[in-house]
């Protein structure tokens, strides 16, 4: 694809999350906007210094429960009631009680589901390919390294200005990020 | 196996092929070339090696019946050819067959020798089912264990299916060669040398050939040998009468019996129909206060005994004492009554006198002479004869001592003058007492004939081995207990190869006729002028009007003390006693006799010796652990096992069992007591030496577990019962609350507590009800079910692990001390709980409610998680944990009731109240545009019970017998503390002590 | 700028040091990283591993065989019959389900506790879990008599247009073990993807890039998916603990909503979950310490971590001895005989050692646990744990047979005896279970990597950053 700058980015290297920190919160104050930080754990706070707030995902996972819960019980009202009504031992066809075993199953189930797929979803997973990874040094993101990318669609974005900013903050290593 | 069964299976349709092209009268014509023909013989040849019936035995039994499959293709082939002769079916239905529709015919089976009715019935001419007959004084509807399942013993694959010359297929045509030259040389010395030896036959139509053959053959000799005999009762009735009588007994005119050793309720002739008599004087309702009494004296518990008001257990050799003590008390002869059993047996006494005319004294075959006499004596003095019991002729042809006969044949073997010996049924090689060691002797007679079931030990050590026909397959005729005749007319043409004892004794009397002509040219001679009609009236009903033998004014004379009257001897005793299931070894490869739990009980496929808790304990022996019985210089081993109620120093014999050669169901099991059994005291004897072996037999009892209460804070209230005066008072016999036992609520039944409104049941409602007061536990039931509903059986070792398939059992309690327990039967069929808890558990919906209130199975819904069987309190629900159903043995396949599915290995079964026969009423009725009317139909179980204990039908409707029931005060139901509110439901067992032996 | 190389006492919370570490001091982000991968990926697979593996796996063939000769011949081959009629099937699943609540348990239930000590063992215990649950549906699919329809216990359209009966504790059982198995599956993988990410970073060899790259789905440790990383763990784990808690109460419903003295009892479902946590807890001990020494992680599997397992077990076992007391108190209070004598029954009946010896191993053994020593020595808290597996097995059968063989009737009163091919199948799936365990430590990293690097103090964000 055609894309109106070089690189997707550059991409500073740190060895402590509070450095990274730090940078995330120098690179804000510079007037950076589209940035993002990889690190081998999740850094407290760190979302939020990028400008991450609140996410959907609980809402999808609420859903998911009520579709669960829903379905479930009708599910069995339908069959003993509708469907097909059987005289069980003397019971009577829509016997509630007995049916919450499953409704209540049936709701962990759906959304425990969409607690995995949404948040897989929301974060784009699975994604065979991103520039981030032809960076060499990159590979260390899931080990003891910590790094910071500001993205070329940054409309402050400048390749020289935005190398020399990241210098300036003693970062172990700057790398431009290639397609 | 299989792979044997497919080739058999091509080879035989060649010659399946040939057959059919022969129809009818022909059919077994050519079934004769067809044995000659050698390829044929060669493919039977290899499907009976000799030595296949010994391999057999190794193998495991669960699937014993499948081994024979190929070889009864031809009993799938018979199957579909009417027998020969006009058969009349019972009810005036239309004649032809509509298919699905059985037709039921009267016929009779014999048994000992006597007849009793039942109606078979038929579904596109195979018999499938064995019926009482209404209008049969032996039966009046009702049929016992062995009735219903000599339907079995009909398609039974190891039946004797050929005629065997010296253990080799053979033909009747070579017999025939054979027998002829024999004939001719006795013939020239008038039959001098000629003996023929039968059971007890009341045959009017065989009596007169065997009579027309004496007569050509004046020196030929008739002899008799049944072991299960009534030699006892006939010298009885001599000592006390001067000539052969038979007693018939009316135990609906008797309000106090007292059986002398008798189990008249389960075994002897007329049994059926005593048992109904006698119940119908115990059926205890609001309406109906009284009760009769019966008291037993006896040295084994049987089902006579265990519903007996007063159980004395008592050493056998006492009996005969205190029958003189007893007639003493009543003023015959003067040996009064000595030691504690003076109180009692004056108590009987006084009891008796107050019943003159309304009483029966009754002794049991068993017994000696002189007891019988005895009995006939005090009777005579009570006045009873003409009123609760009348004397007639014996309906025997020839009635003679047995013992004495058989004695007769082994002495003049010994003396060589015996040269032809011919056996028409029995198999004395087995059965004569073991002293006449009559295999060997058997071996010194030059020519030696056998007709008989099954190839035998008798078989083995005849020259000829000829199959009989089964009662099912033959024309003949036979008097019943009272002497009413039935003609036997047969349902199906004989399977196999077999004849009927009137074809032999035609052969022998150069008498060409077929035996359809044979029985009715006899009745035509005696019937004279309206002979058409008896006989079709005759076949119709299943017997001939009138036929009973008169009452005879006899008086009986009190036999003469014996000169050293019996000392009362420390040593053991012995008493032998026919098998309580498969009888003296007929039924012995009748596999569902043999899984018969027996009553009391509860042993199949066993027969241990049987002996009292005490005298177990004295001789440190338990269950199931293996002595050695020394007696006579005789020793066999065997198992003992412990009977509560049982007489102490005895040691009770079945024999039976044991059978060294009759099929793969019957050889190997249990034990073959008869090398004890002497001429010289073939029922009671003592002296015998118990030596324990040290090692045990597993015995597979169904229920380990008799005793009512286990332990003192475990009082379980699971029977009711009680006494008549306890009735009286309160007649809902409610437990009492101090005992701390959780108390039968009966509103427990129909309506109990809930939160949920219950389910309407606006049509039928189906309901059982079982009046424990009058069941014996004869098992009549047990086997009518398995009969009714193709259910199979397991074998030994499954029964051992608590596997048996039985949809009906008969649960029995013991109550009080070990030394003389009261007993409780309670028949337990599905209780089809309104609340059924086997339902709710089920996670595919393979059992659930009609909308008639059955508890019903969906076969192929069942998925088998056994949850049912385990959340059923009642335990009736059974699953077939193998493929138990025989789907490979040809034979078995038209015996099975078309109208229920057999069941697949993994699904789990149990008692459907007979719902095929529900359907049959309903359709029925729809097409007549009626409802269905009470009585109209019954369960299987209801229908055969000879004490009419089962009462099925509709509690919706308030008229129906079952609704009255379930509306008396003695109705209660079985744990209805668990609110299942079931349908089967229960009447107290009641008992009628006698004050004045209560009061000690 | 921190000194990786020692910790940093003064930036450490107090709290984490006062007690026995969760993590040994002197590591670093890359040696956790590198010690626990290189297990996977680098070092030599140890010659046990591949003895103990050829001998798990010997094992799995005994399952196969009984698998084989029971589709064959029928469930006649087992023990069971009319009266007793469920028998090692039942009391096996049971087992392994309650087994199998570990893993959520300490996944989910701990994480909401925030007990640190609990991330280096989460991962094989979940691990763990997923094995058993795998191993319990054995059972139930291969006891019902026809298993090539025990698929009409999940509800589908069908041409019988019949429904599974939805009143039944066995449909109960379908939907929360299925439900179960699959909540911790995912739970399972979503903690593994970051480290599979790391193994697809480190990995050599071309292959097991390929395959931890796939399975990693191209993480890349962004600040925002770590943000909805953790929002959806935190749910997941508030899911699973309801779920962990209900699955050993419906499977404690099969027998308390019967009526069998012994079955119907009220308290069943507390009394089970006690126990399943017990079970479980045991295995996790049985695995963890011999884990920890063959693979020398001992300064992550921490003395910390021992006692405090020993601790819940010691608790949830005096749980489960309040049940059985309860359930003595019980029968006696009700009056009831039938359940009076259950109780005798178990007491004196035939089973009587059954009983006994589960007192013994249930009840008297874990009061070991009252001792410092004995909590803090791995081989008396490995045999201590031992026992407890038998004890829990044991319980099941006593629950199983001994209320079944005498029932309401004595007239249906019988005797369980297990046959070989009981046995075969339950050694079999201990072999399965085996077998399974040891490809996981082969092939992933049995701690959770990410998770460890967070309990190094350099993870600590200042406080002068807190904005």
């Amino acid at each position: 694809m055609k894309h109106n700058y070089p690189t997707y980015g550059i991409l500073a290297e740190f060895d402590d999350p509070n450095a990274l920190i730090a940078a995330v919160r120098r690179a804000r104050e510079e007037g950076y906007t589209a940035m993002d930080a990889y690190t081998p754990f999740p850094v407290e706070g760190l979302a939020e210094e990028i400008g991450f707030h609140h996410s959907r995902l609980p809402l999808v996972v609420l859903i998911g429960g009520i579709i669960g819960c829903a379905g479930g019980f009708f599910m069995q009202y339908y069959a003993s009631v509708i469907s097909y009504p059987l005289n069980i031992g003397g019971k009577p066809l829509n016997s509630w009680p007995a049916f919450i075993p499953i409704t209540f199953e049936m709701t962990i189930l759906v959304a425990a589901l969409a607690a995995v797929f949404g948040m897989l979803a929301l974060n784009g997973l699975p994604m065979p390919y991103h520039p981030v990874f032809n960076v060499e040094r990159f590979v260390f993101a899931t080990r003891d390294q910590f790094f910071l990318c500001i993205e070329s669609r940054d409309p402050k974005f400048d390749r020289g200005r935005t190398k020399e900013f990241l210098q300036s903050l003693q970062p172990l290593e700057v790398s431009d990020v290639p397609w | 196996m299989s792979m044997g069964n497919k080739r058999t299976h091509l080879d035989l349709a060649k010659f399946r092929g040939r057959l059919q092209k022969s129809g009818g009268r022909e059919y077994w014509k050519s079934l004769e070339d067809l044995w000659e023909d050698p390829e044929f013989s060669a493919l039977i040849g290899q499907e009976f090696p000799q030595q296949a019936m010994r391999s057999a035995n190794g193998f495991d039994r669960r699937n014993f019946l499948k081994l024979m499959g190929a070889s009864i293709a031809l009993g799938g082939l018979a199957a579909c050819s009417r027998p020969a002769g006009v058969i009349v079916p019972y009810v005036d239905k239309p004649e032809e067959i509509v298919p699905g529709r059985p037709l039921f015919f009267a016929t009779a089976m014999a048994m000992g020798g006597f007849g009793s009715g039942v109606l078979v019935e038929s579904h596109e001419g195979r018999p499938t089912k064995i019926e009482g007959n209404p209008d049969h004084p032996a039966s009046l509807g009702a049929t016992d264990a062995w009735g219903q399942a000599s339907i079995l013993s009909l398609y039974d694959p190891d039946r004797s299916q050929t005629v065997m010359r010296l253990g080799v297929i053979s033909t009747w045509t070579e017999f025939q060669a054979a027998l002829q030259p024999v004939l001719q040389r006795l013939r020239q010395q008038g039959g001098a040398g000629l003996r023929l030896l039968t059971e007890t036959v009341t045959s009017p139509t065989l009596g007169a050939q065997i009579e027309a053959f004496l007569g050509n053959h004046p020196g030929a000799v008739w002899h008799q040998w049944e072991p299960d005999s009534l030699d006892n009762v006939r010298e009885g009735s001599r000592l006390a009468f001067g000539t052969y009588t038979n007693t018939v007994y009316r135990f609906d005119q008797a309000d106090v019996v007292v059986s002398l050793d008798s189990d008249f309720l389960s075994s002897g002739p007329g049994h059926v129909r005593y048992t109904r008599d006698f119940m119908t004087k115990r059926r205890v309702r609001s309406d109906r206060k009284e009760m009769n009494r019966l008291y037993a004296i006896h040295s084994t518990p049987s089902p006579t005994s265990s519903i007996a008001d007063h159980r004395f257990a008592v050493r056998p050799s006492e009996v005969e004492s205190i029958a003189r003590e007893l007639a003493a008390g009543l003023g015959l002869g003067a040996s009064a009554a000595a030691g504690e059993r003076a109180h009692w047996i004056g108590a009987i006494a006084r009891d008796l006198q107050q019943h003159r005319g309304a009483s029966i004294v009754i002794a049991g075959p068993e017994q000696p002479p002189a007891v019988h006499a005895i009995a006939h004596a005090i009777n005579g003095a009570l006045g009873n004869s003409g009123r609760t019991l009348i004397h007639t002729d014996s309906p025997e042809v020839g009635p003679v001592n047995q013992l004495a006969s058989i004695r007769q044949l082994a002495a003049d073997i010994d003396a060589g003058s015996v040269e032809a010996l011919l056996i028409i049924g029995g198999n004395p090689v087995f059965t004569a007492p073991a002293d006449l060691a009559f295999g060997e002797r058997m071996n010194r007679v030059p020519f030696r004939v056998r007709l008989g079931d099954d190839y035998d030990e008798t078989s083995l050590v005849s020259h000829w081995h000829l199959p009989q026909t089964h009662y099912l397959e033959m024309w003949s005729d036979v008097r019943a207990f009272d002497g009413t005749v039935s003609i036997v007319q047969p349902l199906i043409a004989p399977l196999y190869n077999g004849r009927s004892p009137h074809e032999l004794m035609a052969l022998l009397n150069d008498d060409a006729n077929e035996p359809y002509e044979i029985v009715r040219s006899h009745w035509r001679r005696q019937a004279g002028a309206g002979f058409d009609q008896l006989w079709r009236e005759s076949l119709h009903r299943g017997a001939i009007a009138g036929s009973p033998l008169p009452a005879r004014a006899l008086t009986a004379a009190m036999p003469p003390p014996p000169d050293s009257p019996a000392a009362a001897s420390p040593a053991l005793e012995l008493v032998f006693r026919p098998d309580p299931t498969i009888r003296d070894g007929r039924f012995a490869n009748n596999g569902w006799l043999q899984e018969l739990p027996k009553p009391l009980t509860k042993i199949t496929w066993d027969n241990p010796a049987l002996l009292s808790p005490s005298t177990a304990a004295k001789l440190g022996l338990a269950d199931g652990e293996m002595v050695r019985l020394h007696h006579r210089g005789v020793e066999i081993e065997i198992p003992v096992f412990r009977v509560p109620g049982h007489a102490d120093d005895v040691v009770t014999l079945h024999y039976g069992n044991g059978r060294r050669r009759v099929g793969r169901v019957g050889e190997g099991t249990g034990f073959d007591v008869y090398p004890l059994r002497s001429s010289a005291a073939p029922w009671i004897d003592s002296g015998v030496r118990v030596e324990k072996l040290g090692r045990t037999h597993p015995i597979a009892s169904t229920q380990l577990h008799q005793m009512l209460e286990t332990s003192d804070y475990d009082r379980r209230s699971l029977v009711k019962s009680g006494t008549l005066a306890g009735y009286l008072k309160d007649p809902s016999l409610a437990p009492h609350h101090e005992e701390g036992a959780p108390v039968h609520h009966e509103q427990g039944i129909d309506e109990g507590p809930t939160l949920y409104p219950a389910w309407k049941y606006d049509g039928y409602a189906w309901a059982m009800a079982i009046d424990t007061n009058v069941c014996t536990g004869c098992n009549g039931c047990v086997i009518a079910c398995q009969s009714e509903n193709n259910i199979p059986i397991v074998g030994k070792e499954e029964v051992l692990n608590h596997r048996e398939m039985h949809w009906l059992r008969i649960d029995h309690y013991y109550k009080g001390t070990p030394e003389s327990p009261e007993s409780f039967h309670q028949p337990l069929p599905c209780m089809h709980c309104e609340n059924a808890p086997c339902e709710p558990v089920c996670p595919v919906e393979a059992t659930s409610h009609s909308s008639e209130g059955l508890n019903e199975m969906t076969y192929n819904r069942c998925v088998g998680t056994r949850y049912c069987a385990n959340n059923c309190p009642y335990k009736v629900r059974r699953f077939n944990f193998f493929d138990y159903s025989d789907y490979a043995t040809e034979s078995l396949k038209p015996m099975r009731n078309p109208d229920v599915t057999v069941r697949t290995r993994g699904v789990m079964e149990k008692c459907s109240y007979c719902v095929q026969r529900i359907n049959q009423a309903r359709r029925d009725s729809e097409r007549e545009g009626r409802t269905i009317r009470d009585g109209e139909f019954t369960t299987a179980c209801a229908a055969a019970c000879p004490s009419e204990a089962i009462v099925f039908g509709d509690k919706n409707d308030p008229k129906s017998l079952v609704s009255r029931l379930r509306a008396e005060p003695a109705h209660y139901g079985l744990l209805v503390e668990l609110n299942t509110q079931p349908r089967t439901t229960y009447l107290a067992a009641l008992r009628n002590p006698n004050p004045e032996i209560e009061a000690e | 700028m921190a000194d990786p190389t020692m910790p940093h006492e003064e930036a450490a919370k107090p709290s984490r040091f006062d007690r026995a570490p969760t993590i040994e001091p002197g590591h670093t982000f890359a040696s956790i990283t590198d010690k626990i991968s290189s297990i996977v990926l680098s070092r030599r697979t140890p010659f046990g591993w591949y003895v103990g593996f050829a001998i798990s796996f010997a094992i799995v063939n005994v399952l196969l065989v009984s698998v084989g000769v029971l589709l064959l011949r029928g469930t006649g081959i087992w023990g069971i019959n009319n009266r007793i009629a469920w028998g090692f099937a039942i009391i096996n699943f049971v087992w392994w389900i309650g087994i199998g609540h570990a893993g959520t348990l300490i996944s989910a239930i701990l994480l909401l506790l925030k007990q640190e000590w609990r991330t280096s063992i989460n991962r094989f215990a979940e691990a763990m879990t997923l094995f058993a649950v795998a191993c319990a549906g054995i059972f139930p699919l291969l006891h019902v008599g026809r298993p090539y329809l025990a698929y009409w216990l999940v509800p589908y359209p069908n041409t019988m247009a019949l429904w599974p009966q939805f009143r039944s504790p066995l449909v109960w059982d379908v939907f929360a073990v299925t439900t179960y198995a699959t909540v911790s599956a995912l739970f399972w993988f979503v903690g593994l993807i970051p480290d599979l990410a790391t193994l697809r970073d480190r990995a050599k060899s071309r292959a097991f890039k390929m395959v931890y790259g796939i399975l990693a789905m191209g993480w890349r440790g962004s600040a925002s998916h770590w943000h909805r990383y953790e929002t959806a763990y935190l749910l997941l784990a508030g899911l699973a603990t309801p779920l962990v808690i209900s699955v050993h109460t419906v499977v404690s419903f099969d027998f308390a909503t019967s009526v069998i003295p012994g079955w119907h009892a009220t308290f069943f479902p507390p009394y089970f979950v006690a126990g399943a946590i017990y079970a479980g807890f045991a295995m996790v001990l049985t695995l963890a310490i011999p884990l920890r020494k063959a693979f020398g992680v001992e300064d992550f599997i921490t003395m910390r971590h021992l006692e405090n397992m020993a601790k819940i077990l010691l608790a949830t076992g005096l749980i489960v001895g309040y049940a059985y007391i309860m359930e003595i108190f019980f029968a006696w209070y009700s009056g009831n005989p039938y359940e009076q004598y259950m109780i005798a029954n178990r007491m004196q009946g035939p089973y009587r050692w059954f009983y006994w010896a589960l007192i013994f191993c249930n009840i008297m053994t874990p009061q070991l646990l009252w001792f410092k020593r004995v909590r803090t020595s791995p081989v008396i808290l490995f045999l201590v744990a031992m026992v407890v597996n038998v004890g829990m097995w044991l319980e099941r059968f006593v629950i199983v047979i001994t209320s079944l063989h005498r029932t309401y009737l004595p007239s249906s009163w019988g005797m369980y005896y297990p046959t070989m091919w009981d046995w075969g199948l339950f050694i079999g799936t201990i072999g399965l279970f085996l077998a399974l365990i040891f490809l996981f430590v082969r092939f992933l990293p049995m701690i959770s990597i990410f998770e460890m690097r967070t309990l190094l103090p350099e993870a600590e964000v200042h406080e002068e950053h807190q904005a």
